[in-house]
């Protein structure tokens, strides 16, 4: 990717995470990091969001609420496990309550580790699903062309 | 009056920072009744002491909570050094305490960015959030991580913060404190966030004592108590200790109380790095804990009385570990703080009790 074309917003949902790594994605937009200069907002519509962060792991409860955010995002859209917690559910892995990471609701496109994430790490997920995001949209204005 | 209509709120909503769903009962404008369903960030944590000893748990009790991390861990630790009758040494005690109140120096920032946020103050909510970066350089240097330490163990601490270290913190909180009260005066001055917080979410003092509130929450409301002034621990030295109170039982008060609190943790911890004690960090721990010995602790998390009680079964793993956490507790407050609160003031009012969803569902 040479240059991104557009400014990502991204819409952030706690799945059953400690909080931990909740603060680091607010952080990353906060001064510190500082994501907002290069456009990147945060927004409680899932409709706005291009990029979709989740943190913390799958349960029994929040299954269906974050299939219905994913859902509501329109095309294209990527999705990023920020954390052991969505990646895999780390170090809840064997809890009873606990389904797994993310992918086991939604396709994941980025994994970002780490307990808690740094926000280093998730603004590198975030260049990365810059680059999907990218292709998703060239592949869908071909496929508009095509039919 | 209109007819009663429910309007569902949350888990994910635009103006909500935790996974919390309301069913909210209005008439016209006011609610009449707040019915909260909670259980999306529900793990079964507790369990997990079956499987992991008592010693490998410290990791996940720290997970508990993102925000409060480091009080969990010490909550947990000193809960298992009284089942074991462990006698930690005084230097850990005191780090303890200093990691202790920088957790809440950063959590209570965290929360008036938040606060801010929720009335319409954006650019006061960045100011926040930078401030508090500097409390997790802090923490960056004295113990590796930012928000999850793992610095804390069953027996003392793992690291100790050298003299040239301790004397930079004194330092960075100096520059911190100056910077904060220019902060503070934003939140308890401006008469737009008075206009928006004075008299609204009002909780009294016979509610607060019968529903047993805690923390921050109560203190607004005058009731006295915190647990720092039983002097467990460290805190048992300090030269004075009084808790910060609050008679207006509304958000703003709640708002102030944290606000004060701020520069009261900034203080402990410099009246703790003057008097630091020299010595071991920790202690060897060994054998485990009795069939049947049972051990509680309490401890002031940043959102209040944090409640940990342990049991043993004689084996390396503990036969049961519970924990009653400050928001679980207030949660029945915040119901009744709601109840005749304008619509629009219902983030407001839920902000103030400062929710923390993962350690009340842990
Ligand atoms: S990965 Fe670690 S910090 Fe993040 S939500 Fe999970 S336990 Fe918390």
């Amino acid at each position: 990717m040479s240059y991104a074309t557009k400014s990502p917003w991204v819409i952030h949902y706690d799945g059953s995470s400690c909080n931990g790594c909740d603060i680091e994605v607010l952080a990353a937009l906060c001064p510190g990091y500082d994501v907002e200069r290069f456009g990147i907002i945060n927004t409680g519509n899932p409709k706005h969001a291009d990029i979709f962060l989740v943190t913390g792991s799958i349960n029994e409860q929040n299954i269906s609420v974050v299939q219905e955010i994913y859902n509501q995002m329109v095309e294209p859209k990527v999705v990023i496990a920020c954390g052991i917690c969505a990646c895999s559910a780390g170090i809840f892995h064997d809890c009873y309550n606990v389904i797994g990471g993310v992918d086991k609701a939604i396709p994941v496109d980025v994994y970002a580790p780490g307990c808690a994430v740094r926000p280093e790490a998730i603004i590198d997920a975030v260049v990365q699903g810059l680059a999907i995001l990218d292709e998703k949209s060239k592949a869908l204005k071909a496929q508009k062309k095509g039919a | 009056m209109g007819k009663a209509t429910i309007i569902p709120f949350g888990p994910q909503h635009p103006v909500l920072p935790e996974p919390l769903h309301l069913d909210l009962v209005v008439e016209d404008e006011k609610v009449v009744e707040a019915i909260p369903q909670i259980g999306f960030v529900h793990r079964g944590l507790e369990k997990l002491v079956e499987t992991r000893d008592y010693n490998q748990f410290i990791y996940v009790a720290e997970r508990i909570c993102g925000i409060c991390a480091f009080g969990h861990s010490y909550g947990y630790a000193e809960t298992v050094e009284r089942l074991m009758g462990v006698e930690v040494p005084e230097r850990a005690q005191y780090l303890r305490v200093i990691w202790h109140e920088l957790s809440r120096v950063h959590s209570h920032i965290l929360w008036l960015g938040l606060a801010a946020d929720a009335f319409g103050y954006e650019s006061l909510f960045m100011h926040c959030w930078r401030l508090r970066e500097r409390v997790l350089d802090i923490f960056e240097k004295t113990t590796g991580g930012r928000v999850i330490f793992s610095v804390v163990k069953v027996g003392g601490v793992v690291r100790d913060i050298d003299a040239a270290q301790l004397a930079e913190i004194i330092r960075v909180l100096e520059g911190i404190k100056q910077d904060y009260k220019q902060i503070m005066d934003a939140f308890l001055k401006d008469s737009s966030v008075m206009n928006r917080t004075v008299g609204v979410g009002y909780l009294s003092f016979e509610d607060a004592t019968n529903l047993s509130m805690v923390g921050p929450f109560a203190r607004a409301s005058n009731v006295p108590y915190d647990v720092r002034s039983l002097g467990i621990g460290a805190y048992g030295s300090l030269s004075d200790f009084e808790p910060i109170v609050d008679a207006q039982g509304d958000c703003y008060a709640r708002m102030k109380v944290r606000a004060l609190e701020v520069l009261q943790s900034i203080d402990i911890i410099e009246e703790m790095i003057a008097r630091i004690p020299s010595g071991d960090i920790a202690v060897a721990v060994k054998g485990s804990p009795a069939d049947g010995a049972e051990a509680a602790c309490v401890v002031e998390q940043p959102r209040g009385e944090c409640y940990y009680y342990a049991r043993g079964n004689g084996s390396k793993n503990l036969e049961r570990m519970r924990m009653r956490t400050p928001t679980s507790q207030n949660l029945a407050g915040m119901v009744k703080a709601l109840e005749g609160c304008d619509l629009a003031d219902v983030n407001m009012v839920i902000l103030t009790i400062d929710p923390c969803i993962s350690c009340t569902e842990r």
